[in-house]
């Protein structure tokens, strides 16, 4: 986590809080999605190709990484080379992430379909940010008075992406990585804060324009298209997810398989949800650092590295 | 022999005799080893401490990039003994061999094993071959059973950070492990990175011949440079700080880093060593290891088990042992 | 948080993959969301494909920040 790698808290004036949000994909993924993932990688014909990410977030106490017929790929397009290799396999890509990677699957499975390869499906978890964002923004609970946006979201997006934030009454910035773009958007928006500016800037010029990446948006919406989803912690999100449109539904692992969604209760007293919504910092939650850990994770916050939870371990809890 | 391992070479019968002499014997052969009696039996130096360490080696692959299982599992047991002050003195040796391996890499290790020995100037002086059956083992684990001696007035312990002590590495970090990602593939980059694996223990015996002024020596192996200095943190009660600019990672290592999002605090490391001193010493230790040895922090007080760093952006980041093993990541 | 890495491209591969570099670690990347880049220019790579164009200044200045 950037903010919490760099130590910018450190840096901060009491009266400027940053909480984590819903920007880890990984962490709003639903039990009930990883559920569906460990009934695959129990079947001895399917090799799981994932993202690192993935490999740890439980579901019921149990994680693909208990299980040997598991691949971490850095590039997804690794899985079409396994499935080319493993032809008397079937190959299950796990799609998690936003914007800045459901384009990069929607071109494997373009490329799986030009090639002829018919051991190859992805099991769509991909979500996307604005309905998120939304839902945060038009619950009336919510304090928040500025979004630090995700600088590669919008790299694909495009600035313009995000106008839709003008209609409420906070500031948003995108923005880069490193301390020194993150610190630049913090003191951009507490000026525009004091200054009642409600607007969305974009700090990130150096990779955000405002159209972002139009070939990379036309393939994710060529394979893709939006669908309610379920987000860990914070429940049903209308048109905030993606599948598989029905012309590619070879390449569909919930049709493939026949995968009956199970509705998958999260672990009682988990705040996850709250604390993705920013309502509650982790030691809050009844489990932080005593029954939930990062080596014994409950919720995906502390799972994923990006996760708040986890960050807060490491880096902030001594 | 075939040229493939069998249960029966772990049998204690001819063939095992004959793989010992034939290899082990032959390779890795002394005054005492050559003896193949069941205890080896050593000079008693009772007037020195005695340091004795033990370590089992199950890296997969076993070759890699700048070493090999063979070349680690004596430079880890006699960098161990190092940190101690101790000058190694002999290694047990014990093979546990997976039915249908490759002799030729075997012997291969062997070697690797003969030469990293000769270059610490230790010898191994007794040791074991079991044979297991296939898919029981993993080509080869090595258990080793490293002693040394510790001349009197030697007293170099985790236990020993003292406020105002500066805080070196002696080497570039994370070389290892990005060199065994490559290995076993878990990273297809195209990448010059080579494991740092080295036998450090005559470097220490020419420092501590400079300087009676050293506290801690450890090694940062896994779990990386971060995990190591937060154990010296409990185990000396005190409060390090350490400046990030000051750590030296080297260009494609910080690479790797960033593109699957590892942090280089908690790579593993083999060759190289994190000392703790007064400032007074400094210079000895740049003398004995080079200009790559750099003060990366210092002990800010002995009050508190505390580990922090001061990050690059200028915040400031408390860290502790690595939770969980680093994973390749997107996000 | 998603990572994504400025990088320079130093070599076509074929009309989908080109190799690029990032402080001297080489690899493959895909061009299949943006077609049009060439030798010598800089890009901002995610898991492995290209997904936006930099600027020679700003992809210095990135990798500057992350020195």
């Amino acid at each position: 986590m950037s903010i919490a790698r760099s130590g910018i808290r450190s840096m901060l004036s009491k009266n400027v809080n940053i909480i984590s949000g819903p920007g880890c994909p990984v962490c709003v993924t639903p039990s009930s999605d990883i559920n569906s993932v460990l009934e695959l990688v129990k079947r001895h014909d399917v090799i799981i190709a994932t993202f690192g990410d993935m490999v740890r977030v439980p579901s019921g106490g149990d994680s693909l990484q208990n299980y040997k017929n598991v691949k971490i790929v850095y590039n997804p397009l690794e899985s079409l080379t396994l499935a080319k290799s493993n032809r008397d396999k079937e190959i299950v890509f796990i799609g998690v992430g936003f914007e800045t990677t459901t384009p990069l699957i929607a071109s494997v499975i373009k490329k799986a379909k030009a090639d002829g390869i018919k051991n190859f499906s992805v099991l769509c978890m991909h979500k996307t940010v604005p309905a998120a964002i939304k839902a945060i923004l038009d619950d009336k609970t919510s304090k928040i008075d500025g979004l630090i946006l995700p600088g590669h979201v919008s790299a694909v997006t495009g600035s313009k992406y995000f106008d839709f934030i003008k209609s409420y009454k906070v500031t948003a910035a995108i923005t880069g990585f490193e301390a020194k773009e993150i610190l630049g958007s913090i003191s951009i928006m507490v000026d525009n804060i004091e200054a009642e500016k409600h607007s969305v800037i974009n700090n990130y010029r150096s990779v955000v324009t405002e159209n972002g990446n139009t070939v990379a948006m036309k393939t994710m919406y060529d394979i893709f298209k939006d669908t309610d989803s379920d987000w860990r912690g914070i429940g049903n999100i209308k048109l905030s997810g993606l599948r598989i449109r029905r012309e590619y539904e070879e390449f569909d692992s919930l049709k493939r398989f026949n995968i009956k969604q199970k509705n998958i209760k999260e672990a009682k007293g988990c705040l996850c949800g709250n604390i993705l919504m920013g309502k509650n910092d982790p030691v809050d939650c009844g489990h932080y650092g005593k029954t939930c850990t990062p080596s014994n994770p409950i919720g995906p916050c502390m799972v994923s590295s990006e996760g708040t939870c986890a960050a807060f371990y490491k880096y902030m809890r001594r | 022999m075939n040229n493939k391992i069998s249960l029966n070479l772990g049998s204690g019968g001819r063939e095992m005799h004959k793989f010992i002499s034939e290899y082990i014997v032959k390779k890795l052969g002394n005054s005492v080893l050559n003896r193949l009696d069941d205890a080896a039996v050593l000079e008693n130096r009772s007037d020195l401490k005695i340091a004795i360490t033990t370590d089992s080696y199950v890296v997969s692959p076993i070759f890699f990039s700048g070493g090999d299982i063979g070349k680690l599992c004596v430079c880890g047991t006699v960098n161990d003994l190092a940190t101690s002050g101790a000058k190694p003195y002999a290694l047990t040796l014990a093979f546990i061999l997976e039915e249908g391996t490759s002799l030729d890499d075997i012997k291969i290790v062997i070697d690797s094993i003969a030469r990293t020995a000769k270059e610490a100037g230790v010898k191994i002086v007794t040791g074991d071959t079991k044979v297991v059956e296939k898919s029981k083992g993993d080509g080869i684990y090595i258990n080793t059973c490293g002693i040394g001696f510790i001349k009197k007035g030697i007293n170099i312990s985790t236990h020993n950070a003292k406020t105002g002590d500066i805080v070196m590495v002696t080497g570039s970090i994370g070389n290892h492990e990005v060199a065994m990602l490559k290995a076993r593939e878990m990273i297809n980059f195209d990448i010059d990175v080579k494991s740092d694996v080295a036998p450090l223990n005559k470097k220490v015996e020419s420092l501590l011949a400079l300087t009676n002024k050293i506290h801690v020596i450890k090694d940062p192996t896994r779990g990386g440079l971060a995990s190591a200095l937060y154990e010296i943190c409990g185990n000396s009660k005190c409060e390090i700080r350490l400046f990030e600019k000051d750590i030296p990672v080297e260009k494609q290592v910080l690479s790797v880093c960033e593109l699957i999002g590892y942090d280089p605090l908690y790579l593993a490391n083999e060759g190289c060593y994190i000392i703790i001193c007064p400032k007074e010493a400094e210079r000895h230790i740049k003398k004995v290891f080079g200009a790559k040895a750099k003060i990366i922090g210092r002990v800010l007080s002995n009050n508190r088990q505390e580990l922090a760093v001061e990050t690059k952006a200028g915040g400031m980041r408390k860290m502790g042992m690595l939770e969980t093993m680093q994973l390749p990541r997107i996000c | 948080m998603c990572l994504a890495v400025p990088v320079k491209i130093i070599n076509k591969i074929d009309d989908q993959n080109v190799r690029v570099e990032s402080r001297g670690v080489r690899f493959e990347a895909s061009t299949m969301l943006i077609k049009d880049v060439n030798i010598g220019e800089y890009v901002l790579v995610h898991a492995g494909f290209i997904i936006q164009k930099i600027s020679k200044k700003d992809a210095e200045e990135l990798i500057e920040l992350t020195k």
